[in-house]
């Protein structure tokens, strides 16, 4: 059942047109995936499911009643890109004050923090300032306001930027166990192996439109181009390769990366190879990266760069 | 639920707990006390100063040597100006007074001889015997008794009855006016701009979007402004509570300085204590329950006006002060401008000008405080109070505006003409 449904979503600018016509839902206890370059119109997607903003056109369904901003808003946690805390506040009085902003009272939000700042070993962080910790405590606490008041959604925007790689899977882990205990998640981000790594479900928008929506497993089916990885025992000889079942892409001493002729089966490849007198060590088949995908998906547009591989 | 509540409580919770305000608001009166006092410290000071002055009096105008005014006087003879010049201070005197034989119509010579400066009190007590003396003498030689020229002597004050039957409180009324002026300016300036700063600060922070995920923005502006406001309500209480501690208990940690209030006026009775009797009754005779009502009126009028745009301003800064400084001039000109219409209005509170400015509900806080003591009448009142109450609807209504769209928008440096456009936007 879908916990959220948009139903052609519109919010037009002056200059331009944010979100044209978008829609798609998003499965409870699933972790959802909202790609895109910057300037597609994710943020103003995302403000409009937190109801921030109010779509020009079309409607949202929360958990299956039409989305009402007062009442829901307490059953979300969001945390945008643009995020930060009150510098001078300490940090408990903060967590507390957040807590008690999404509906919780004094007494369940103070258990609650406890308990999450003994899970992130933050209980000796109480009276500290904001200004005195570093980025990737400060992202911690961020997250741990956003999960607080246990929302039904979880709205996580560059949840990774900033974290070193134990904070990082410390937080990742979390996300995890909040989505086995029920909760639904959207996860908006550049980092295409993080996606690849986490969502079950994405969407790829791209100048407001909606280009892409599936499954991590069905998007990299559909874009498959049939290439293969064989790993041989013996050295593979020039004569081997004069075949018309495949085109062969690269050759090692012992390896070859081709593509498969769609009329032909995997077994008529492995077939082929044996006959040949060649004992196989390896046999995959390479699926395109969420990457490759983007790249292709968004190339020609002056945003493309953007899903270059990072290295960081 | 009451978010309003919560975000009220956290901005004056917040502001109130800081040490800074803590110092302010504790250290404001205690340099206004030490101020005062220092005057009175000073004044006792000068006036205790006592001093030996030896006298050469050829024209005989001192008939009665001796102390006045805390001086002593002791008339030397067998001496010139000349002769004497270098003894007097061997002799133990601080001054010398010369006073040679004079023409009582043309009286010329008289000198203090000292060797630094005499003070301007000592002078003006040595002259004001002279001078009485020599009144004397001229009186005599003109043929007048002291007594009848008493009765001469003419000191009117005018009485200043108006149409409505009422009595006039001028001189009282002028004081007030101006005092509860310059409170709403002042408020407006410093808490409106604190509201600025604060939603600053949520900007800059980047905490707004995070807040604003679970309040509407009206409610954490709206928010925002009460608890300032009820920071500098606060803080006004303070300020009052301890000036007017530190005022009574100022003669117990100063006992001389009370002694010598009562000795001034004994001293010179008549006339302040005249005065001072006049003002006490013309306070008396103000309108006090008005113009406390009109204060609180005006205060939360014109602050939540003021600081709903304050606070829009502060919503469209990204990073820049500067920026701040050039965007906020628009915002602090008709404060200003309804300063200098309270300066005059004070003065002349019926004219034209301060008519108009107290009706403007942009400057209407600041100058209606400045006329209420001058029996404005009832039509202006309700007028220039209904025209606020409308004018801060509005502007709280369009700042809410700008503030909705300003506080998501991050690294764009915003213009007028931007702004203007947000006001016709759908949220």
């Amino acid at each position: 059942m879908a916990l959220l449904e948009l139903h052609n979503l519109k919010k037009y600018y002056a200059t331009q047109k944010a979100v044209d016509d978008i829609s798609f839902s998003i499965e409870k206890g699933s972790i959802f995936g909202l790609l895109g370059p910057n300037g597609a119109g994710k943020t103003t997607l995302l403000r409009m499911i937190t109801g921030i903003f109010f779509p020009d056109e079309g409607n949202l369904m929360f958990d299956g009643r039409p989305f009402d901003p007062i009442k829901d808003i307490g059953n979300i946690g969001y945390m945008p890109e643009e995020r930060g805390l009150y510098k001078k506040m300490k940090i408990g009085d903060q967590a507390l004050y957040l807590a008690q902003l999404k509906g919780l009272s004094k007494a369940e939000a103070m258990s609650r923090i406890k308990e999450w700042f003994l899970k992130f070993e933050m209980q000796t962080w109480w009276n500290k300032k904001v200004e005195d910790l570093s980025k990737g405590m400060s992202q911690k606490l961020q997250f741990v306001t956003t999960v607080l008041h246990s929302p039904k959604l979880i709205i996580l925007d560059e949840p990774f930027s900033g974290l070193d790689p134990v904070n990082a899977n410390m937080i990742k882990d979390e996300i995890y166990k909040l989505s086995q205990q029920g909760a639904t998640i959207i996860f908006s981000t550049h980092r295409m192996e993080q996606v690849e790594e986490i969502c079950d479900h994405i969407v790829l928008v791209n100048k407001g439109k909606k280009i892409l929506d599936g499954s991590v497993q069905k998007v990299k089916n559909d874009f498959k181009e049939n290439l293969f990885k064989i790993r041989f025992a013996n050295r593979l000889m020039p004569e081997h390769l004069a075949i018309h079942l495949f085109e062969v892409i690269k050759t090692g001493e012992q390896e070859l990366v081709l593509r498969k002729d769609a009329a032909y089966s995997n077994n008529d490849i492995l077939q082929y190879f044996i006959s040949k007198g060649l004992a196989v060590e390896s046999f995959n088949e390479i699926l395109p990266s969420l990457n490759d995908i983007f790249i292709k998906l968004v190339e020609g547009t002056p945003t493309a760069r953007q899903f270059q591989p990072l290295t960081a | 639920m009451n978010k309003i509540g919560l975000v009220i409580q956290r901005e004056y919770l917040t502001r109130v707990k800081k040490k800074s305000f803590l110092i302010t608001t504790i250290l404001v009166p205690l340099i206004i006390f030490g101020f005062y006092a220092a005057i009175i410290a000073v004044s006792i000071s000068d006036s205790s100063e006592s001093a030996k002055v030896a006298v050469i009096d050829d024209a005989g105008l001192f008939k009665s040597p001796g102390q006045k005014d805390n001086i002593i006087y002791t008339v030397v003879t067998n001496e010139t100006e000349e002769s004497f010049k270098s003894k007097y201070k061997k002799e133990g005197y601080k001054y010398f007074l010369y006073i040679p034989k004079v023409d009582i119509n043309n009286p010329k010579g008289i000198n203090i001889h000292s060797e630094s400066s005499v003070s301007i009190s000592i002078k003006s007590k040595v002259e004001k015997i002279i001078n009485n003396a020599l009144e004397a003498k001229r009186l005599e030689a003109a043929n007048i008794k002291a007594d009848q020229y008493k009765a001469i002597n003419a000191d009117v004050s005018i009485g200043n009855p108006l149409d409505s039957g009422k009595e006039s409180v001028t001189t009282a009324a002028t004081v007030v006016s101006g005092v509860c002026g310059v409170l709403i300016y002042m408020i407006l300036m410093i808490y409106g701009t604190m509201v600025m700063r604060g939603v600053m600060e949520e900007k800059i922070s980047r905490i707004a979007e995070v807040i604003i995920s679970s309040v509407k923005p009206f409610q954490l502006m709206l928010g925002k402004i009460i608890g300032i406001g009820m920071v500098g309500i606060t803080q006004f209480a303070i300020w009052l509570i301890l000036i007017f501690a530190l005022l009574n208990i100022l003669p117990f940690v100063f006992p001389s300085m009370a002694e010598h209030a009562t000795q001034a006026a004994s001293a010179s009775q008549a006339n302040s204590a005249a005065m001072a009797g006049n003002l006490g009754a013309s306070l008396r005779a103000l309108p006090l329950g008005l113009i406390v009502v009109c204060f609180l009126f005006y205060f939360m009028g014109g602050y939540i006006m003021y600081a709903s745009m304050f606070a829009a301003i502060g919503s469209v800064i990204s990073e820049d002060q500067q920026e701040a400084q050039q965007l906020v001039f628009p915002v602090i000109m008709p404060i200003v401008f309804g300063f200098i219409i309270m300066t005059k209005a004070v003065t002349d509170p019926n004219s034209g000008l301060a008519v108009f400015g107290s009706l403007f509900p942009l400057t209407s806080p600041v100058v209606m405080m400045a006329r209420i003591c001058f029996d404005v009448p009832a039509w202006q009142l309700i007028t220039s109070m209904v025209l606020l109450v409308l004018g801060f609807l509005f502007f709280t209504w369009l700042t809410a505006k700008i503030y909705r769209t300003g506080i998501l928008l991050y690294g764009k440096k915003v213009t007028w003409k931007e702004m203007i456009k947000w006001l016709g936007r759908k949220a």
